[in-house]
């Protein structure tokens, strides 16, 4: 049980009185990784007996590696046009969850070894020194941000404190204080393929189930095939889609669209995962490892697409690094950007009359939706800019009979991290967890009290996650969260209109 | 030639040679440094002139920060854009023609440069008060982003009163300035506002790429803002990332 107090949420969202804490959470952390979890990584099983040199040698390597951090640990002004931005902040009221703040640890180190200014005046300038003091609360406080990059929206100078978790995530491994939850997860990829660890014979007889439910359920044979040499379309899609709920629902949803569309598709026993924790650790490498999956995934069973699912860091990966870290894509059909997004599919469907949508199929429903922060502020779906809002929301109003949205300064690029993301979704750390909810929380909360949404549709497996254990603190349902091809699932018509 | 007047030539020398340098130095850093992955906040211009004029609007509206918080985008623009127009007044000691564009423009800023002296300094006196009044912002708030403001705000105060109350002999401090670009070393009027302001000038070209000041290079590379919104048109390879495509192929 939590020991902890769940926040208050305020009537009017977006209008933040969090009461200014500082150590409030300094006691949490989450749990260190084991040698089991790091040595796969090519990381040092502990703590390395040099591990202050070693820290400083290696954030000089990524200064010299990204362009970014170079740039944003010069030019913070500390104006604190970030500080009320962050959901865990807000959350927690602990001024180093302030994105300002939490960058200044790392900061305040860089200062100290890389600078004249905080070599020469030191403290004049907060310049730290590495102790183990200071490790400690980078391991605490880098571990209190989900890279949501909400505060990188409100910096003038577009600083994104993500970057700097990243690297202060990358430095901490390799000196080998590595976060378990993350690193074991990776160890699982590389391993097995998916961050569940679920080998090819379960996820068979898994998707069998599903395909015997979806008979029974409906009367058509929707099939969820795997590794099928030759199909047109690889769906890599998160493994949480698998088995958690309601994440099963949206692969149903995806499986049915395929089937209504006719087109031949497949899912891979190899790249049986979209998600891509690489990315919260901050390592290229991992990323990279990672993400070449899903290219000899797609050339070893000759496909000529690749489609995501519903998952938010999945997709910023899918779509911003995909092409960088396994590109070229030429061997693929040209006439589809790669990867594609299952939401741009089916859009694109809905909106030819591919498929057919009846929303009176999820009567009663009214819908509002969470924009995940990796859609939102790392990716992009369709043709123009902000098509990542533009396509969901035409999604989900096809397939209910009402939508509304949450206040305007929790949408869009303004929205906010539901608390669970880049690499945090573990109950080690559920008490960031449930308050960093809290804003988004409260900007529901007006919504089904002033507009009567019955349901949270969500587009990111971990979103979906986290939502589901943290809603029932705030005395909301968690079945109030389904996924947007959940909604898909149980509008679309099968066997009406074959193209 | 006194005393005084070598030793602001050789101060103005260093201060100066000290912004290029370190300025030029960070620039071609941040130049060198690759960019090795898309990471523009969404929703990003799909070109580079779109993104050239996302980074426009940061510089000259401040449209993020506008975003965030009026009331700081209200004194940053105060001091902003009075320090522009200021120094656009001030271009007169360092133009010897009277003719032409420029010095249209000088002749056209003296009226507004004047009082955006003011400007400048309430709003130098608003970030300030900042500092001091608003509990989380005075959680952030280190020596020298203290230190800094009282600089600017001196510099500011010694120069408005060279304007407003005892007026110094800016004929002779154009001669002086002339002649240091020239080489042809000139005396400095030896008035005690006019050395103050002077060397707390100097002061400011010195500590600029040492400092925070940094952001007036920084705006402009930073990825999150410069780059287009290409990612699945186009591969952002590294070079020090190459190796992993080479191994990959094996």
């Amino acid at each position: 049980m939590v020991e902890f107090q769940i926040p208050v949420l305020n009537d009017v969202p977006a209008e933040f009185d969090t009461k200014f804490t500082p150590g409030a959470m300094a006691h949490l952390k989450p749990f260190l990784a084991k040698a089991d979890h790091n040595v796969p990584l090519g990381f040092p099983g502990e703590l390395v007996d040099d591990w202050q040199k070693k820290a400083i040698d290696r954030m000089g390597d990524l200064v010299k590696r990204y362009r970014s951090l170079a740039v944003y640990l010069d030019s913070c002004v500390k104006c604190g046009s970030c500080a009320d931005k962050c959901h865990y902040f807000l959350g927690t009221g602990d001024p180093k969850n302030m994105p300002v703040a939490r960058q200044d640890l790392f900061r305040s180190v860089y200062r100290r070894y890389f600078t004249p200014t905080g070599r020469v005046f030191g403290s004049l300038v907060g310049a730290r020194d590495l102790t183990k003091e200071v490790l400690d609360e980078w391991y605490s406080y880098f571990h209190q941000c989900s890279q949501c990059r909400r505060c990188s929206v409100f910096c003038p100078y577009g600083i994104d404190t993500a970057e700097i978790s990243m690297a202060a995530r990358d430095v901490m491994d390799h000196i080998g204080v590595g976060m378990k939850y993350c690193n074991e997860i990776i160890a699982k990829v590389h391993k097995i393929g998916n961050n569940l660890g679920l080998p090819k014979p379960a996820l068979a007889d898994t998707l069998e189930g599903l395909e015997e439910d979806v008979q029974d359920g409906t009367g058509h044979p929707v099939r969820f095939p795997l590794d099928v040499k030759g199909a047109d379309i690889l769906l890599v899609t998160p493994s949480a889609d698998f088995f958690a709920e309601p994440h099963v629902d949206g692969l149903i949803g995806y499986a049915k669209v395929f089937h209504q569309a006719g087109v031949s598709w497949t899912m891979s026993s190899y790249a049986s995962e979209a998600g891509n924790f690489g990315m919260f650790i901050g390592s290229y490498e991992q990323m990279y490892k990672v993400s070449n999956r899903i290219r000899k995934a797609a050339l070893d069973l000759g496909v000529k697409r690749i489609v995501f699912g519903e998952c938010g860091h999945a997709w910023r990966v899918a779509y911003s690094f995909l092409n960088t870290l396994a590109g070229p894509w030429d061997f693929l059909d040209p006439a589809y950007p790669v990867p594609q997004h299952i939401i741009e599919f089916t859009y694109d469907l809905i909106k030819r009359g591919g498929i057919k949508v009846d929303a009176e199929a999820n009567q009663g429903m009214v819908l509002t939706v969470h924009d995940s922060c990796n859609v939102a502020r790392a990716s992009r779906m369709g043709t123009m800019p902000g098509g990542q809002f533009i396509l969901p929301r035409e999604v989900i109003k096809a397939c209910v009979p009402k939508f509304v949205d949450m206040h305007p300064d929790t949408i869009g690029d303004k929205t906010f991290c539901c608390g669970g993301g880049g690499g945090l979704l573990t109950d080690d750390l559920m008490e960031l967890r449930i308050k960093g909810a809290m804003p988004r929380m409260e900007a529901l909360a007006q919504v089904i009290r002033d507009e009567g949404v019955t349901h949270m549709a969500a587009m990111c497996a971990i979103c979906k996650s986290q939502f589901t254990k943290v809603l029932p603190y705030y005395g909301m349902k968690m079945e109030m969260i389904v996924s947007v091809h959940g909604l898909v699932s149980n509008a679309i018509q099968l066997g009406t209109n074959k193209i | 030639m006194a005393f005084v007047a070598v030793v602001y030539t050789i101060l103005f020398y260093v201060a100066a040679a000290t912004f290029v340098a370190g300025l030029v130095y960070k620039v071609v850093r941040y130049t060198r440094t690759p960019a090795p992955l898309p990471i523009p906040t969404m929703p990003a211009p799909l070109t580079k002139t779109g993104a050239a004029v996302r980074v426009a609007r940061e510089v000259v509206i401040f449209e993020s920060l506008f975003r965030s918080d009026k009331w700081l985008w209200l004194f940053a623009v105060m001091f902003h854009l009075g320090l522009v127009l200021v120094i656009v007044r001030h271009l007169r000691y360092f133009v010897s023609s009277h003719l032409g564009l420029v010095w249209t423009l000088i002749a056209l800023a003296q009226p507004f440069g004047k009082y955006a002296a003011f400007a400048l300094m309430a709003g130098l006196a608003a970030l300030l008060a900042r500092r001091f009044m608003l509990v989380r912002i005075r959680y952030i708030t280190g020596p020298s982003d203290i230190l800094l403001l009282l600089l600017l705000l001196a510099i500011g105060a010694s120069g408005a009163s060279m304007t407003f109350v005892s007026h110094t002999d800016i004929v002779g401090v154009k001669a002086f300035f002339l002649g240091l670009m020239m080489f042809s070393w000139q005396p400095l009027p030896a008035d005690g506002p006019l050395l103050v302001h002077l060397f707390l000038v100097a002061m400011l070209l010195i500590v600029f790429p040492f400092s925070k000041l940094l952001h007036v290079a920084g705006v402009f590379f930073s990825p999150t803002r410069n780059q287009p919104d290409t990612a699945r048109e186009k591969r952002h390879i590294a070079a020090w990332a190459l190796p992993l495509d080479e191994q990959r192929s094996k």
